[in-house]
């Protein structure tokens, strides 16, 4: 299956320095709070080593008479000799304190940490919909909806489980680390040189893990986006699907993404099944050789039995954020791929900028004109070259050609949707780049070929969020289009929620929506792209009635195949493979014999039959037809 | 409350007993791993006393030859015993959650097949958006409950009723009291859970508008540009940001609190095994390993127990997930094979008949009383206007919606006693709205027939008219044509559409406005191409435009799902009516532009 559209590049790192540092900018404006967390974190840190010291303290002190001497001396002399009270002079002055603070720290912090990572999501996601708002069309033709949406959604919450438990827990086991190094060092270095010397075990264990992890990392996260990008079309196109039978072939196909995905989770299920038991044994090796050095110490004299525990549960704590390493492994390597996407997004440019000081028009007129303009898809390949022309104000110009002649590419490259490569196109004289973008465009109502209704309702559809067009003015560009008796007849009129797509509304339907919805927004300029395209033929020349005042003095654009539906344009454009061939008046173009004249002909040669001859031709009819 | 989750979880079990072997190992090496695991404090504790028992004045008697040497041979143990636990929980591990990944697997074939019977109705009536987070996040929410949620809650009880009884069997009364904070911890994740639950709920629910909003937005990027619509879209976009921040602040601050709330209840438990335990060595009722050994079950036991919180909280995201897959396999498509008989039609003439049809989509009646009968091999043209009713007709041959019983035939046979495969496998349709899939050309023409060869693809893209334009494609056939066929123009896209439909040469072909962006030059190159195509065939063309169906042998026209004209075109002139109108308007207008 060539799915070139929907593959994704993937990496598989989990750390990259430029992406992290850019990451943590993100944290800038709210660095007081990270601070205050960092600095929870650094004291939650130091105080894990707290409660395995009070226990040493209390065995050596109180438990196992044989470590009394080596008790360190501030505890000596503050605590009772008589064991019971010592014993609760350990547990109300220094352990319940501990815990109490260690809890209040811990819920500062993770209060803090993931209150920050909220407001940073809201950050990036305010920032890449906006970024999206401001791409040129061409990206949008690369790069298919879900993907986009994943990058604000999906991609987003990868990144705040980095801030809310990722970034913060690292640092704070990096403090625990420190921390535990330290005490134990202090408190017999020959046997913490010795529990370290897992260590080397553990680095080469953690790094075996991460090679194998990266790679089904990277399948994983390539399975996962086919299978929601062919879910996605496949949902949306089901009834095509269905008419043409293609259950079993697409259920094959679906099966194998599917599998696909489960091959490489099984890869990882291995790898990170193997990696958290590894680390627990190397963990287990360290306390083995505590008990045997430190019992053959203890033995001599040389380390009490409250420090060979302490050490023990020291070990402990000092395994436990390894092991949870993999975890963790898992959020910074993905918060690594989707920060990358993200980033990649953001600093895909807009070609299309607004002039730094953008020129206004005061007063439209409404004069368009196309000054030598070429424009491709591709770079490489042309599809409209040499394009020249003016539309006077008040003038209705009409443009017709064949299918994939660049009729639509015309009005797309007008409302600046892309940037010609050759040329330029000008506004009453002003060259449209010189012009905001939508200072340019609010001067155009555009129906497009393809009108698209958005889930709402018929009212919310005209009027698109545009403040200060009235209930009336939405009724008439409705009675306009003659769309009235239909929405009237609905049983909430123009409140009628209107589905996805508009999918309760026939195609017609939906033309004639998106056609009010230009004329309640009261353009200077019309363009119109086959907007009438699948109105039957009496409703459209209803419409072409009901825009005759409309249009009198209003610039317009219309593209249409049908030739009646563009007779009264002052001016009508022929365009063949991407160039003008023909401008003219109707009467002008027929006379030429060009392809207009062929097109015409064509189109009417059917009603230059005689009606009488049809007439005659009428007792053909077939008798079995019955009704 | 249980029971209903007990009768959730019972839909699952088809899908679990496809494993139970797997399941029957995976819970035995987690019943090993525990076991195992619970021994090895009891090594320590044994090593411990022995060292503690020679450092007394007493032990420092002894010679301490044999003691180091047992001290090497109780490491060696405790290493032998951490392999056998570190392999048995690979074991655990490997097993359980791969079994939760065969699950999703097998469900979410399922789910797709099951979607691929249900009908036009249920996609409109669902979204798009909510149908993908079904078998994205709910699937995954599911996975969830039968991988770690089975592996942790059977850990927990094993774990819980092994170290408990290890502390018993060791000192009873100290037990008691160490497990004393424990009922407040699992009170602490009931509350908090439940909490929890309730509140993602709301958040999962904004999150999911969210999602809908950016698709909608993004999909409909041209028209929201040309409308200058950037800036609402984007506050309103902020507006919704803004809020999942505020829902997620009631979240925040709970599950901050759970963690440390049950570390601080643990710390209690350590606080009395330091007092009562440490107050009981003093008394000479335990050694100083027992003692030791108490604090580090004590430990084995936190993982477990703040597993529960969460645990509870897999579950019962699970149900609510579970809740709504099924909700997709409980949905039954109106239109299936239910009615088929024993030995049904398999080859199909093409005579379409519908008898007194009227239907509706919910209410209204869109199709009112229609009669016709189009026999096989001819050719019915269909205009009317716009909302008349006409595409409407047109799916009910093809059963994308159901008529009543008996209103529509095929060759004599009511059509739901037709096999679907059967009926739609017969009829080439060109919806009046193109979709086509982000595939090649190539695909994309031979979309229901894979079996096509290059030459079939070819002569059907003659037909619609499209091969020398897809000649000029800088890679041919071989051209991406985006989502929904966006890197086309709008005829382009329709005569790929009609290729693809002529392409398996059907019985019934029908075209709905199939030419409607298609210029005149090349609308009469496809009409000359068809007219060969279709002779044989039953054809149904609607059209707005009269060129398009007058050389139909029949043709009918609606009226607001009336049938209020039939005929041949000469028969409809002669009729004057709606048809004999359009056609004279036709005639006015070019009239009129001849005089201009
Ligand atoms: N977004 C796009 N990306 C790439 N090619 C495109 C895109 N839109 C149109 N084209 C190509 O440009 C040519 C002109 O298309 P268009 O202007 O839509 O034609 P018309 O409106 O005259 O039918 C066609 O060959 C089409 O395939
Ligand atoms: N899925 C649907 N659910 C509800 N109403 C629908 C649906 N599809 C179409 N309609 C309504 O049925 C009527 C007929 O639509 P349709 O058959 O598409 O008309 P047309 O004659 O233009 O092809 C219209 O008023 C339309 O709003
Ligand atoms: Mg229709």
């Amino acid at each position: 299956m060539p799915d070139g559209f929907h593959e994704e590049e993937i990496l598989g790192k989990a750390y990259d320095g430029r992406l992290m540092r850019r990451l943590l900018g993100y944290l800038r404006p709210y660095k007081a709070v990270v601070f205050f967390a960092l600095a929870a974190i650094f004291l939650f840190g130091l105080l894990q080593v707290v409660p395995p010291y009070l226990m040493m303290v209390e065995i050596d002190r109180y438990l196992d008479p044989a470590g009394r001497g080596r008790v360190p001396a501030f505890f000596l002399h503050f605590l009772s000799p008589h064991p019971l009270t010592g014993i609760l002079q350990i547990a109300l002055v220094f352990f319940i304190p501990t815990v109490v603070i260690t809890f209040v720290l811990q819920f500062a912090q993770s209060y803090a940490m993931q209150l920050v990572g909220q407001k940073v999501m809201y950050d990036i996601r305010n920032q890449i919909f906006s970024h999206l708002q401001q791409l040129p069309m061409s990206y949008y033709d690369r790069n298919p909806v879900g993907r986009m949406v994943t990058r604000v959604t999906t991609d987003v919450d990868v990144l705040n489980d980095l801030f809310a438990s990722g970034v913060v827990a690292i640092f704070g086991d990096f403090f625990t680390l420190v921390a535990i190094t330290g005490i134990m060092l202090a408190i017999n270095w020959k046997l913490a040189l010795m529990t370290f010397s897992v260590l080397p075990l553990i680095v080469l264990v953690t790094m075996a893990f991460r090679r194998a992890v990266r790679e089904s990392y990277r399948r994983i996260r390539i399975a996962i986006a086919r299978i929601n990008a062919y879910l996605q079309e496949h949902i949306t196109g089901m009834t095509v699907l269905q008419l043409f039978n293609r259950e079993a072939a697409s259920y094959e196909e679906f099966e194998q993404i599917n599998r696909a995905h489960l091959d490489a989770y099984k890869d990882s299920i291995l790898a990170y099944g193997l990696f958290y038991p590894a680390v627990e044994f190397l963990g287990v090796l360290a306390i083995a050789i505590i008990l045997y050095r430190g019992g053959v110490e203890a033995l001599s004299g040389t380390l009490t039995i409250g420090a060979a525990v302490a050490f023990i549960q020291y070990s402990q704590r000092f395994f436990r954020p390894i092991q949870d390493l993999s975890d963790k492994y898992n959020i910074l390597q993905s918060a690594m791929a989707s920060s990358e996407r993200i980033f990649k997004l953001l600093d895909t440019s807009a070609v299309v900028h607004d002039p730094a000081a953008p020129r206004t028009i005061e007063k439209l007129r409404g004069r368009v004109e196309f000054r030598s303009v070429g424009f491709g898809y591709q770079a490489d390949h042309r599809v409209v070259e040499d394009i020249s022309f003016t539309i006077e104000p008040g003038e209705t110009v009409a443009v017709v050609g064949h299918t994939g002649a660049g009729k639509t590419t015309l009005t797309s490259l007008l409302l600046r949707f892309y940037e010609p490569q050759e040329g330029e196109l000008l506004l009453d004289g002003v060259p449209i780049r010189e012009l905001s973008r939508s200072d340019l465009r609010r001067n155009f109502g555009l129906v497009l070929q393809d009108p698209f209704i958005f889930s709402g309702t018929i009212a919310s559809n005209i009027r698109m969020g545009t403040p200060g067009i009235s209930d009336e003015q939405v009724r008439e560009a409705a009675r306009r289009v003659n769309l009235l008796p239909f929405i009237e007849a609905l049983p909430h009129g123009f409140d009628e929620p209107v589905k996805e797509r508009g999918a309760t509304l026939s195609v017609g339907q939906r033309q004639l929506l998106s056609f009010a919805r230009a004329l309640a927004h009261d353009p200077s300029i019309l363009i119109l792209d086959e907007a009438t395209s699948s109105v039957d033929t009496q409703t459209e020349i209803l419409i072409r009635e009901g825009l005759r005042t409309l249009m009198e003095n209003r610039t317009s654009l219309v593209i249409a195949h049908r030739l009646s539906t563009i007779q009264n344009a002052s001016k009508i454009i022929v365009m063949h493979k991407g160039r003008i061939r023909e401008v003219g008046t109707h009467q002008e173009l027929l006379a030429r014999q060009g392809i207009y004249f062929k097109l015409y002909q064509l189109q009417y040669k059917d009603q230059e039959l005689p009606v009488t001859e049809a007439a005659s031709r009428a007792g053909n009819s077939m008798p079995e037809l019955a009704s | 409350m249980p029971s209903s989750v007990l009768t959730r979880l019972r839909r699952l079990q088809p899908y679990l007993r496809r494993y139970k072997k797997r399941y029957v190992i995976g819970l035995t090496a987690l019943v090993l791993t525990q076991v195992v695991g619970v021994t090895i404090p009891l090594v320590i504790r044994r090593a411990l006393d022995r060292i503690q028992h020679s450092t007394t004045p007493l032990g420092r008697l002894v010679h301490f030859g044999p003691i180091v040497d047992g001290l090497l041979f109780l490491a060696g143990i405790l290493l032998a015993l951490q392999l056998g636990k570190s392999i048995f929980l690979f074991l655990t591990r490997w097993v359980l959650i791969g079994i939760s990944r065969d699950v999703e697997y097998d469900l979410r074939n399922d789910l797709f097949r099951h979607l691929e019977r249900l009908d036009a109705r249920y996609y409109t009536e669902n979204r798009t958006g909510d149908l993908m987070a079904k078998l994205t996040n709910d699937l995954a929410a599911v996975r969830n409950i039968v991988g770690p949620g089975i592996m942790y809650s059977a850990n927990t009880v094993v774990l819980g009723v092994l170290a408990i009884a290890v502390m018993l069997y060791m000192d009873p009364r100290l037990t008691l009291l160490a497990l004393l904070p424990l009922p407040l911890a699992s009170l602490l994740v009931k509350f908090f859970g439940q909490k929890i639950h309730e509140r993602f709920e709301k958040i999962q629910a904004l999150y999911s508008e969210l999602t809908e909003k950016v698709r909608e937005s993004l999909a409909g990027v041209r028209v929201i540009r040309a409308f200058c619509q950037e800036e609402a879209e984007r506050r309103s976009f902020d507006r919704m940001n803004g809020d999942m921040v505020g829902r997620n602040k009631g979240l925040i601050w709970i599950s901050s609190f759970l963690w440390p709330g049950l570390a601080l209840l643990f710390a209690a438990s350590t606080l009395l095994i330091m007092v009562v335990g440490g107050w009981q060595v003093v008394r000479h009722d335990i050694t100083v390993g027992t003692f030791v050994a108490f604090t580090m079950y004590l430990m084995y036991l936190i993982w477990p127990i703040i597993a529960l919180g969460w645990v509870t909280n897999i579950i019962q995201r699970g149900l609510a997930s579970l809740g709504r897959l099924w909700k997709i396999f409980e949905a039954e498509p109106d239109i299936s094979d239910r009615e088929v008989p024993e030995h049904p039609l398999n080859e199909i003439r093409g005579d379409i008949e519908f008898r007194n049809l009227t239907f509706s989509y919910n209410g209204s009646p869109i199709l009112k009383d229609i009669n016709l009968r189009i026999p096989a091999g001819t050719t019915v043209g269909l205009v009317g206007a716009t909302g008349a009713g006409k595409s409407t007709l047109a799916s009910l041959i093809a059963r994308l919606y159901d008529a009543p019983a008996g209103a529509v035939l095929v060759d004599g046979v009511p059509i739901r006693e037709i096999p679907l495969r059967t009926l739609r496998e017969s009829i080439g349709f060109v919806p009046q709205d193109t979709f086509l899939f982000s595939e090649t050309v190539r695909e994309n023409i031979r979309f229901g027939k894979p079996s096509a060869t290059e030459r079939d693809v070819e002569r059907a893209a003659e037909t619609s008219h499209i091969l020398p334009e897809i000649g000029g494609f800088p890679k041919g056939f071989d051209t991406m044509v985006g989502e929904r066929g966006l890197t086309l123009s709008g005829g382009q896209k329709q005569r790929v559409a009609i290729s693809r439909a002529v392409l398996r040469d059907p019985r019934i072909l029908i075209l709905d406005d199939a030419l409607s962006h298609v210029d005149t030059y090349t609308e009469e190159a496809i009409l000359r191409h068809l007219t060969r195509i279709m002779a044989g065939r039953t054809t149904l063309m609607i059209s707005h435009r009269v060129s398009t169906i007058r050389h139909a042998d029949w043709i009918i026209v609606l009226r607001h799902g009336e049938i209020a004209e039939q005929g041949t075109h000469e028969e409809l002139l002669a009729l004057n009516g709606y048809y004999a109108d359009l056609y004279s308007r036709q005639l006015i207008e070019e009239a009129l532009e001849k005089e201009a």
